[in-house]
């Protein structure tokens, strides 16, 4: 391993802000509180749409960057767990309406934590098996997986999920959520030329923003705690990192678990912001998408995430959202070409990304450093999996 | 009757498989060379089908054999192009002939030349980066095709008389599952001569077992790679065609599933194994019928994917057995 470049810092949020840098968080901050406000007063409401769209996705991408940026395991079915979170949601949101009237217009914040249990729970149930496949493997194995919780979804198992038609079922609804209400009769406000009324979506926008802050900051102790490190000596060398001790089973289960914990969390969101969710929300390419803005922004990386979810998912819609409403001047035909071509231009990028730029647009440090391995023997020792060492096969030899 | 059933979807998934084989075929060539998933191979098949469509059509084209027909003078005396190439059975095999023969080129090419640009910069980088690479290659030409040729499925033009030939029982085989089982039969056994009897052949193997030791002892490891990247697609494209012929529409999406479920049929006969992977193909294809026989066809899907997901966590090594070298 190299010299002092490669110095493990136990803590990363010792260094301190500089000025500018404080600046221009204070003033990001600013512009995610008061801008959909102001979107909302001059009623575009798709913009405050497109914005807490976003959000979902800042959280998604935070959440799989556990398992692919920090613990290195290639999650292609990240997905089911955002299913699990809204499905889940909705069902025991029902549950609790059902049972205790009186609780709900508080039923999404009891069905927070329990379907956010339940994506977790699910990640331990299909991480337990998979732990010692190779990365590779792995991968095919959680598309699987992602693929037979949507099927299974959209056949309507155990009657509960509805099928195709999705829930919540004809003739009943999300109930309104606690506030929202008096929100909306009490928030008015007219001037400077805006007419502002509080609505559905701001809600859910601000409780999106308020998650996506407490992701920034659960993700950001993960990094810097003891668990982090584990992970960060896990995908560089798994065997290295076991024969100090790391134990790398504990380890891959809480990158799978809390990953999935993110999905379940932003899922019984999704499905309360839509007040509808459908397995057509829950296909393959929804979790390569969010594979994407992590390969965009920069494995690893909390800034390289969310600067990932607002180039992926915001402008395309953002581009098509402001032609509809005349704001640009493209025709109908132009603006939808332009949300249409993004899957092809996000294909070739992820293609140009690997080949010339690995470590994303706002890397982190550490990951940029090991997407460029020193020589072959390095790249084949930081390759083998412990699986393959126990079993003492060697991989790289085949016969045809 | 439920003997007759498990006849009929026998000889159906024999038919499926073949097809799987073929397509498995790409995966486990790939993998044994590059030790790399090549993603992108469910596109090839698809491409295969798309071009095998587009060349028919152009066959069948009145204008274009009219001018051909002024250059070659064989072709004078045919009053149509349709009449010549279905008409009767050497038009017919003449058909077939150049659909597959321009099918297996073309995507062979293409398989050559996203080798080059796509996988080639990162053989020296960590194994997941050629993974997420081939992923955006798929991607880009699902889209691609459903951008620039047709968002919906194309009817796949029906050129050959196909009818059922009765074994007994209950149990019937159409002439197109009997030149889809003779074809993949064929192929299967020329790859396997070439693997295992030629020089180049003797080169690939040489390849898969230690890539270093073969270029020092003269081997040309990149050709041999785009060899393998050519053969791979070329298989898959023939499935393709196939493909299109026996559902009847070809469509972007139409690789996915297919793509997923071979890959399933390589892995459970051992990846990087070639005739593990052609056994693989031809159980994958039955299990799979006799499952959509008895199962519900909504949970059709999930057996496959469950097969994979079993396999690879039990025996990551294949049924068969990966031929890997103990080490003491």
């Amino acid at each position: 391993m190299g010299g002092s470049k490669m110095d493990i810092r136990t803590s990363v949020s010792t260094t301190k802000m500089s000025r500018t840098k404080m600046a221009l968080l204070a003033l990001a901050g600013l512009a995610v509180v008061f801008v959909p406000v102001v979107f909302q007063g001059m009623g575009q409401i798709f913009m405050v749409r497109i914005m807490a769209v976003i959000g979902l996705y800042v959280m998604l991408a935070l959440g799989l960057n556990i398992v692919v940026g920090y613990a290195g395991l290639l999650d292609l079915g990240y997905i089911a767990f955002y299913a699990m979170g809204a499905y889940v949601g909705i069902l025991s949101a029902e549950v609790i309406s059902h049972v205790w009237p009186a609780l709900a217009p508080f039923s999404y914040f009891i069905s927070l934590p329990i379907a956010a249990l339940a994506a977790a729970a699910t990640g331990i149930a299909l991480g337990t098996p998979v732990l010692r496949l190779r990365g590779d493997y792995l991968a095919i194995v959680t598309l699987g997986f992602g693929e037979i919780v949507r099927i299974v979804i959209t056949n309507d198992a155990g009657g509960l999920t509805n099928g195709a038609a999705g829930l919540p079922r004809a003739g009943q609804m999300i109930t309104s959520p606690f506030g929202l209400q008096w929100l909306i009769d009490n928030a008015r406000f007219t001037g400077f030329g805006l007419d502002f009324a509080f609505s559905n979506n701001l809600y859910w926008y601000f409780i999106i923003v308020l998650l996506c802050c407490l992701t920034v900051f659960v993700v950001r102790r993960l990094d810097d705690s003891r668990l982090g490190r584990s992970w960060v000596a896990m995908r560089e060398d798994e065997v290295a990192a076991a024969s100090v001790g790391i134990n790398i089973t504990v380890a891959k289960l809480w990158a799978f678990s809390l990953g999935a914990l993110w999905g379940g969390v932003a899922g019984v969101t999704f499905a309360n912001f839509q007040q509808f969710v459908s397995p057509e929300s829950f296909t393959f390419m929804e979790s390569v998408f969010i594979v994407c803005i992590i390969v965009l922004g920069g494995m690893g990386s909390i800034p390289g995430a969310i600067l990932g979810a607002i180039i992926i998912q915001g402008v395309p819609e953002l581009i098509r959202g402001l032609a509809n409403s005349g704001i640009v001047k493209l025709t109908a035909e132009q603006a939808s070409l332009i949300g249409n071509y993004r899957f092809l231009v996000f294909g070739l990028l992820m293609v140009v990304m690997m080949a010339n730029r690995p470590q994303g647009f706002l890397p982190s440090k550490r990951r940029a450093m090991e997407l460029a391995p020193e020589d072959e023997k390095v790249l084949a020792e930081e390759n083998q999996s412990l699986y393959d060492v126990e079993h003492q096969t060697e991989t790289s030899d085949h016969d045809l | 009757m439920l003997a007759s059933t498990i006849g009929q979807q026998l000889v159906n998934g024999l038919t499926l498989g073949g097809m799987y084989a073929l397509i498995a075929l790409g995966y486990t060539l790939v993998y044994g060379i590059m030790l790399m998933i090549n993603f992108a191979h469910s596109e090839m098949f698809m491409s295969g089908a798309y071009v095998g469509l587009f060349t028919l059509q152009l066959l069948t084209n009145q204008t274009i054999i009219t001018n051909a027909a002024k250059v070659l003078p064989f072709m004078s005396g045919m009053q149509s192009a349709r009449v010549f190439f279905t008409g009767s059975g050497f038009g017919l095999f003449i058909c077939f002939v150049i659909v597959f023969g321009v099918a297996m080129v073309a995507v062979g090419f293409m398989g050559v030349l996203i080798e080059r640009f796509a996988y080639r910069p990162l053989r020296h980088a960590p194994r997941l980066a050629p993974l997420i690479s081939a992923i955006g290659v798929s991607i880009f030409l699902q889209n691609a095709v459903l951008l620039w040729i047709d968002s919906k499925a194309i009817p796949f033009p029906k050129v050959m008389p196909v009818h059922d030939i009765k074994l007994g029982g209950g149990v019937s085989i159409s002439t197109l599952q009997i030149l889809i089982l003779v074809t993949t039969l064929v192929l299967l056994a020329c790859l396997d001569t070439f693997v295992a009897r030629t020089k180049i052949g003797k080169a690939m193997r040489a390849t898969s077992q230690d890539r270093e030791a073969a270029g020092l002892m003269g081997i040309d490891i990149n050709s041999v790679i785009a060899l393998a990247f050519f053969i791979g697609p070329a298989l898959g494209a023939v499935a393709g065609v196939f493909a299109g012929m026996y559902y009847g529409s070809v469509s972007f999406s139409m690789g996915f599933l297919p793509g997923i479920k071979s890959f399933t049929a390589a892995v459970i006969g051992g990846i990087g194994n070639l005739r593990g992977a052609i056994l693989g193909g031809f159980a994958l294809g039955i299990i799979e019928s006799l499952a959509a026989g008895f199962l519900s066809s909504g949970y059709k899907d999930v057996v496959a994917f469950a097969i994979l997901i079993l396999v690879l966590i039990f025996r990551p090594g294949g049924l068969l057995g990966e031929s890997v070298v103990e080490k003491v």
